[in-house]
């Protein structure tokens, strides 16, 4: 123990410092609970073996039976693309949605909770950060998936991927956002939900294959979940014969894909907010037995 | 701010509890407040004490806004926390003991520097404080250690800091030396008092079941248990209330045949008991002023007894405590009941 305790009085030390409020607050709370999660990246390599080297997996099958059953060149790297994009799922199924209860587990959920700044600040942050340091593991899927099969990249609008892009990871997050004020009032259950969705959405949301394979209506009922879209209108933007495989048209997607946006953000905003109440309403902000 | 730092007003809170498969699933109602009214004043450090289960923990949430009322209201710095919590938090902070709040992975300064994100300081002058306190604090030399490599002791040490940085107008310390060694425990009191001493504006409410931390730190302290208060005041008029007589041990050489009947018999002794020892007596005497002493001790002189040891007995908060629920703390806990 060390005892170098010194509490004689000390003026300055307590001093008041100016503290911003609003959109100023606001931001910085965003910033500082990204932190986090992108300096935890840099200090914690296990993501090296289970964000690079399984998926990576996941991809080589996909390559070899495509690459067997001789499948048109492209085919190679829709499946690269969707090892690239499963990180994206990945993160947000289970370090997003679950994060508040794992917050209130920790006893961090009651002190942002108490401290000025909005929760809705928390988990943009949360979100931020989350797709960062995920972009990061994407870019090497990416990389070393085009070195290691070859595969060939044909943008036809740099412009439209970058919005589609951006779209489907604002309503990715945004659904992440929405799912972890869920998760939180499920607490324990929420496990299991992630469990239970993590492999169907693998399949109905096509990240191995076009989704233009399913019957309309399970690819239309697909398309809820923002990456299904993204990932359509991704491939015919950056494969040679990705339009000839695309479900619906990219205006049409990147149209889906703003109001999923919308959606999901306002959704979140508001499912944050109930749950906030309910959760001090009913204690269950820190108790999970209430 | 509001002269009250903090108000309650017929306080109370429920949990309903749903029933295992056995009992139907049924709702039952646990109260874990009941009509709680208490007023702190600025600048006060009050206790609550009592055993787990008591309801100071509840208490402490509903006036950090994490939990609501079901009855009655509570008032932090003039504001309603039900109805107000945006302007209730900019004026608060709590830490609770044994928390393990934060990122393991993160060192102590960045863990405390988020924090302070989360009150809007700015990140330099956030940094400059970080340091300064943890310097004071003894952890100067931790500030680039990841939090999960600190003792318990350190780590509380660290969660004094969250909480002091942000410049609270009303801190909440809940159980704040829960699971530390007796001088991490002297540490943390120190801390406390010398933010508390800093600026006389400040409040403090702090929940322990250690009976000497209420003693030595609060101003005012009030007992509760199952939910109620059952008092409330200082620890002195605590004890004050308890004790009518004061109370003397005199420990002397052997008697030569006074007796209890000559002493009772002297003014202002209300009781006196003897305890024949092997090398002399013990008395105990039960004095309605302490004036009344001298003429016991003239009573001994006058017979050439001589005084070996002389102890004013002092009652304490736990005696108080007893006095008030009927059994001590620790038997309380060990009935079982759960915060």
């Amino acid at each position: 123990m060390n005892n170098e305790v010194t509490t004689s009085r000390t003026d300055s030390i307590y001093a008041p410092l100016p503290k911003v409020t609003g959109w100023r607050l606001f931001i910085k709370s965003v910033i500082a609970r990204a932190y986090p999660r992108l300096i935890g990246q840099q200090r914690e390599k296990s993501w090296l073996f289970f964000d690079i080297f399984l998926p990576m997996l996941a991809v080589s099958a996909y390559v070899f039976v495509y690459q067997a059953i001789k499948a048109p060149e492209d085919y190679v790297g829709f499946a690269v693309m969707g090892g690239a994009m499963t990180a994206f799922w990945l993160n947000v199924l289970w370090s997003m949605s679950s994060q508040l209860y794992w917050e209130k587990e920790q006893g961090n959920l009651a002190l942002y909770i108490i401290a000025p700044n909005q929760m809705m600040a928390i988990l943009l942050g949360m979100a931020m950060g989350g797709m960062l340091a995920t972009a990061l593991r994407a870019v090497v899927i990416i990389f070393l998936g085009t070195i290691l099969f070859n595969v060939t990249f044909v943008v036809s609008s740099f412009l439209q991927l970058f919005l589609v892009f951006i779209l489907s990871m604002t309503a990715l997050y945004g659904m992440g956002m929405m799912m972890a004020s869920l998760f939180l009032l499920l607490s324990r259950e929420a496990w299991h939900l992630s469990n239970l969705a993590q492999e169907p959405i693998y399949l109905v949301s096509g990240f191995y294959f076009p989704i233009s394979s399913f019957p309309l209506w399970i690819a239309a009922g697909a398309s809820i979940i923002p990456l299904t879209m993204g990932l359509d209108a991704m491939r015919q933007l950056i494969f040679k014969s990705g339009p000839s495989l695309g479900f619906v048209s990219v205006n049409l997607e990147i149209t889906v894909l703003s109001v999923l946006c919308v959606v999901f953000l306002v959704g979140s905003k508001v499912l944050l907010d109930y749950m906030e109440k309910l959760a001090i309403r009913e204690g269950r902000l820190t108790e999970n037995r209430r | 701010m509001s002269s009250l730092a903090i108000e309650t007003k017929s306080l109370g809170r429920i949990y309903k509890i749903r029933g295992n498969k056995k009992e139907k699933n049924e709702i039952k109602q646990l109260k874990a407040l009941s009509d709680v009214n208490i007023q702190i004043e600025q600048g006060e450090l009050f206790g609550l004490l009592g055993p787990n289960g008591a309801g100071k923990t509840t208490l402490i949430k509903i006036l950090t806004t994490l939990l609501a009322p079901s009855m009655g209201e509570a008032f932090v710095a003039g504001f309603n926390v039900l109805n107000d919590p945006q302007n209730v938090r900019p004026l608060i902070n709590m830490v609770s003991g044994g928390e393990s709040s934060g990122y393991g992975l993160l060192t102590v300064r960045e863990n405390l520097w988020m924090f302070s994100q989360f009150y809007g300081l700015p990140s330099r002058a956030a940094n400059k404080r970080i340091a300064d306190l943890l310097k004071m604090v003894g952890l100067g030399d931790r500030i680039n250690t990841k939090s999960s490599d600190l003792s318990t002791g350190l780590r509380q040490k660290m969660n004094i800091v969250r909480g002091f940085m942000t410049d609270p107008e009303v801190l909440f310390l809940d159980e704040p030396t829960l699971g530390l060694d007796v001088g991490a425990s002297r540490d943390v009191r120190h801390l406390i008092r010398g933010w508390l001493e800093d600026d006389k504006k400040r409040t403090l409410l702090l929940t322990t079941h250690y009976m000497v931390e209420a003693e030595e730190l609060c101003d005012r302290v009030a007992i509760i248990n199952q939910g109620r208060v059952l008092a409330c005041d200082s620890p002195s008029a605590l004890k004050r209330q308890l004790q009518e007589d004061i109370l003397f041990e005199i420990k002397t050489s052997p008697l030569n045949g006074l007796t209890t009947k000559e002493l009772v018999a002297l003014s202002e002794v209300h009781t006196a008991t003897l305890t024949e020892l092997e090398d002399g007596a013990l008395l105990k005497l039960a004095l309605v002023e302490e004036s009344a002493l001298g003429p016991v001790i003239n009573a001994l002189t006058d017979r050439n007894i001589t005084i070996m040891n002389l102890n004013k007995h002092e009652p304490t908060l736990e005696d108080v405590f007893v006095k008030l629920v009927g059994h001590s703390i620790a038997e309380a806990e060990k009935g079982g009941q759960d915060e």
